[in-house]
């Protein structure tokens, strides 16, 4: 038992290192864009206190802003979860696909087709009860994504043709479909049935509403528990079902696969379709639970942010649930750290890049902390272009 | 679309070539021709009448316009086109191409399905400008200049992939190169200085990679999500943070357009080719000076050697680690100059991630152009093409939606890489960290 506490501390060192890690030189950003520090590090020689002083203040008021608008009351606690529901589906996703040897770039391009197809059956279903109306507009939403990825599942089972690469042209693809539906067939009429200004789509009729749980202002609502039943889910069939297993055994060497009897392509679609699934409905959640319509600008990337989920989080559901929370309650916060502070949110992204070279290089972050230790087996995530 | 051969494997010497040889004698009476590219001219035949030719009415013309406008030594009639039956001869020209493929075992499926996409582009054309006039020496202009981003990103990625090692980090680099570019050029007044800047900032990007991936063997496709992300939050935070406040600092002017005496008088390509930004005369020589590093140098040789088969080089005692790390920079120093166009080779001024995935597209052209420089220079030709008629398909109104056509680059990367018309062949060790 200890033995099996002491691996799994070893599992968590390098994920919460990188984190602690990524907010320092987060921390160090901010203070030397900060206009006011640099001018009195200018001013220095007249006597260094006042400059120390003025770094302080900078670095207090960014993370005070930071914990008020994540964890500071109950709306801010309401917003971090909201925020965090995305990302555990779409970190899911890219979990998933990691384990089968998928790396899914293309979760975004998903998330969008799920948001359109599951606002679309949200707003053009009419006269249904919510107990049909909602599934069916959360499973439009999940085969969508499910049949967008399969595509380039699909291709990379049959000629061999590299998913990232698809995945990627799958994504534009999306993006200028959405545009286009957006603009023509699913954009909001104006007043009077006269044409719209605006590309949104129509609002989506309350029986397909993923219901809030608390009185407004608070947004929480119940995607966040079918992101939390997905996530054993996903544990489930990935550990517990033979289809996982099957999963695993290509994602861990395709050849040796093959040689056991595994159909290795039918995986590869299989597991696409699954992972686009989880994308779908992570749009969905979007479009269904917190904004109610579609507009082109509704995913700030949650798409591309869960590659950095999935790897912080060593491809399990567990760990992707346990960083999904701490992307969104940073996200939430940096929001109120942007409007109080004045720092550009940006500034989230630039820590999940840094936070993700230091997960992806075990080795830097040893160096840095003059670590001794066994390279920890992880899933093996790319072969190159290569043919796999 | 364009010439999508496998290439042939490199330093297996001439034992190996000779069987290669032999194999393919001996296959050539077994195999059949796939009936693929005949289908494909025969069917875009077929579109062309049904989507273009029947809805057009025979009196109809469409007018191209041949000069630039810009300059009078020569002045040319603009070129009529009557509609309805230029249409009918381009379904006509693309039967007949996949008709003649059937017949002529010496026609190229490649060159087949070329031929037929190209009739089908012409009669859409025809189609679109009926009753309406295009200057084509514009759009000829224009594609140039719109594919020369995109074809800087593909000879970067050439550089780092011949010598295999996977570089998804162009659009990232670009990005953060434009920001510097237009920094540093505002503050110093001087282009020149933000131009070295941009290749400075794609080197450090590439060291980056360079050291994440081959030093630390980190999985090339994350080390570059890595530094794709990096740039994004970095470039948009600082732009947020300091640009908005201080337009001084994000005005630096563009690269002069410089018309070269007497080739610029050359009707219809003169004012097309030789009369652009310096940044596209630079890409240019960019295509040939790789085109010759890799194939006529001795450092190119290694690169490929390297890219192909490290294990092989590095029993030849060629230095397998330095030999990337310099094809990584060199890779980073050509994005870098790739994002130098994005502000100073065309607005001037930068704004929140405006390479809008052009990193991705010189991606794509260097997959399509088969990971050589005139293949990734051709296909980027062809996707500035396709961006470049998107714009004016907006003026001219027509019936099929712009969002369709910017769509058309990113199918075709897809139909190209899965292999439907031929094959494109990747270097043999790319993506593979090489240890010692």
């Amino acid at each position: 038992m200890s033995e099996r506490i002491r691996a799994m501390g070893r599992a968590a060192a390098i994920p919460l290192l990188a984190v602690a890690t990524g907010l320092v030189a987060g921390a160090l950003i901010v203070v030397v864009t900060d206009v006011e520090v640099i001018r009195a590090w200018g001013r220095a020689w007249q006597g260094p206190g006042h400059a120390l002083a003025v770094t302080w203040h900078s670095i207090a008021t960014a993370y005070r802003a930071l914990y008020e608008g994540s964890l500071g009351s109950a709306y801010a606690i309401s917003e971090s979860l909201v925020t965090a529901t995305p990302y555990i589906f779409a970190g899911l996703a890219v979990a998933l696909g990691f384990r089968a040897g998928l790396f899914n770039i293309g979760v975004e391009g998903q998330l969008f087709m799920g948001a359109l197809a599951s606002v679309w059956v949200g707003y053009s279903v009419k006269g249904l009860g919510a107990w049909l109306h909602l599934p069916l507009a959360l499973l439009a939403g999940a085969a969508a994504g499910a049949a967008w990825a399969a595509i380039p599942g699909y291709l990379k089972a049959r000629t061999g043709a590299h998913e990232v690469v698809n995945t990627i042209m799958m994504n534009y693809i999306a993006f200028r479909l959405s545009d286009w539906l957006l603009n023509g067939p699913m954009k909001r009429p104006g007043p009077g049935g006269t044409p719209g200004f605006v590309p949104i789509s129509p609002e989506v009729l309350p029986t397909a509403y993923l219901p809030r749980l608390f009185e407004p202002p608070l947004r929480f609502h119940a995607g966040f528990f079918l992101a939390l039943a997905l996530a054993v889910g996903v544990w489930w069939l990935l550990w517990r079902t033979p289809l996982g297993f099957e999963m695993r055994s290509v994602g861990a060497n395709p050849n040796a696969a093959r040689t056991a009897g595994m159909a290795v392509g039918r995986t590869y679609v299989v597991a696409m379709a699954l992972s686009g699934a989880l994308a779908g409905l992570a749009g969905a959640n979007q479009v269904l639970g917190v904004d109610r319509w579609l507009g082109q600008g509704f995913s700030p990337g949650y798409g591309f942010d869960s590659i950095a989920l999935a790897l912080l989080g060593g491809s399990h559901p567990a760990g992707v649930v346990l960083a999904s929370l701490l992307f969104g309650t940073l996200r939430s916060g940096a929001t109120r750290m942007q409007s109080v502070a004045g720092i550009p949110i940006d500034i989230i992204t630039i820590l999940q890049a840094l936070i993700l070279a230091f997960v992806a290089a075990p080795a830097l972050v040893r160096a840095l902390y003059r670590m001794r230790g066994e390279t920890a087996a992880g899933p093996v995530l790319t072969r190159g272009w290569g043919k796999g | 679309m364009i010439g999508l051969r496998g290439r042939p494997h490199l330093g297996a010497g001439a034992g190996a070539t000779g069987a290669a040889a032999l194999e393919q004698t001996l296959a050539v009476p077994a195999t059949r021709r796939s009936p693929a590219p005949a289908v494909v001219g025969l069917v875009l035949a077929v579109a062309i009448v049904v989507l273009f030719g029947l809805g057009t009415p025979w009196d109809e013309v469409s007018v191209f316009g041949l000069n630039a406008g810009l300059r009078s030594a020569w002045q040319l009639p603009d070129l009529v086109v009557p509609s309805a039956l230029g249409i009918y001869l381009a379904a006509l020209l693309a039967g007949a191409v996949g008709a003649a493929y059937l017949r002529w075992p010496r026609l190229k499926g490649g060159t087949t399905v070329a031929l037929s996409v190209t009739a089908l582009v012409v009669a859409f054309l025809i189609w679109a400008v009926q009753g309406q006039s295009l200057n084509l020496v514009g759009m000829l202009r224009s594609t140039l200049l719109r594919a020369t981003p995109i074809t800087l990103g593909a000879l970067s990625g050439v550089l780092c992939e011949r010598a295999g090692v996977i570089n998804i980090a162009i659009e990232g680099m670009m990005l953060t190169s434009a920001l510097t570019a237009v920094v540093t050029a505002s503050v110093t007044g001087s282009l020149m200085v933000g131009m070295v800047v941009a290749v400075l900032t794609g080197a450090l990007l590439a060291l980056v990679h360079g050291v994440l991936s081959i030093r630390y063997r980190v999985d090339q496709i994350v080390s570059g999500t890595v530094i794709n992300i990096f740039a994004t939050g970095l470039t948009s935070y600082l732009s947020a943070r300091f640009l908005e406040r201080f337009a001084y600092l994000n005005r630096s002017g563009t690269l002069p357009v410089v018309a070269i005496p007497g080739l610029a008088d050359i009707p219809i390509i003169g004012p097309a080719l030789f009369e652009q930004s310096v940044i596209v005369y630079v890409m240019l020589a960019l295509v040939i000076a790789v085109h010759v590093l890799l194939f006529k140098s001795r450092f190119g040789l290694r690169m490929r050697a390297v890219g192909e088969h490290p294990r092989a080089a590095d029993t030849l005692g060629i230095d397998v680690w330095r030999v990337r790390y310099l094809s990584v920079l060199l890779g980073g120093m050509v994005a870098g100059i790739g994002g130098a166009y994005f502000t100073i080779g065309s607005v001037g001024r930068f704004d929140e991630v405006m390479t809008g995935g052009r990193g991705f597209i010189g991606l794509a052209a260097m997959i399509f152009g088969n990971w050589t420089p005139g293949g990734a220079f051709a296909s980027s030709l062809i996707f500035g093409f396709a961006d470049s008629l998107q714009i004016r398909m907006q003026i001219l109104q027509t019936p099929i939606p712009s969002e369709f056509l910017l769509m058309a680059p990113y199918v075709a990367t897809i139909v190209a890489l899965s292999g439907v018309v031929g094959r494109v062949t990747p270097p043999a060790a790319d993506g593979q960290p090489y240890e010692k």
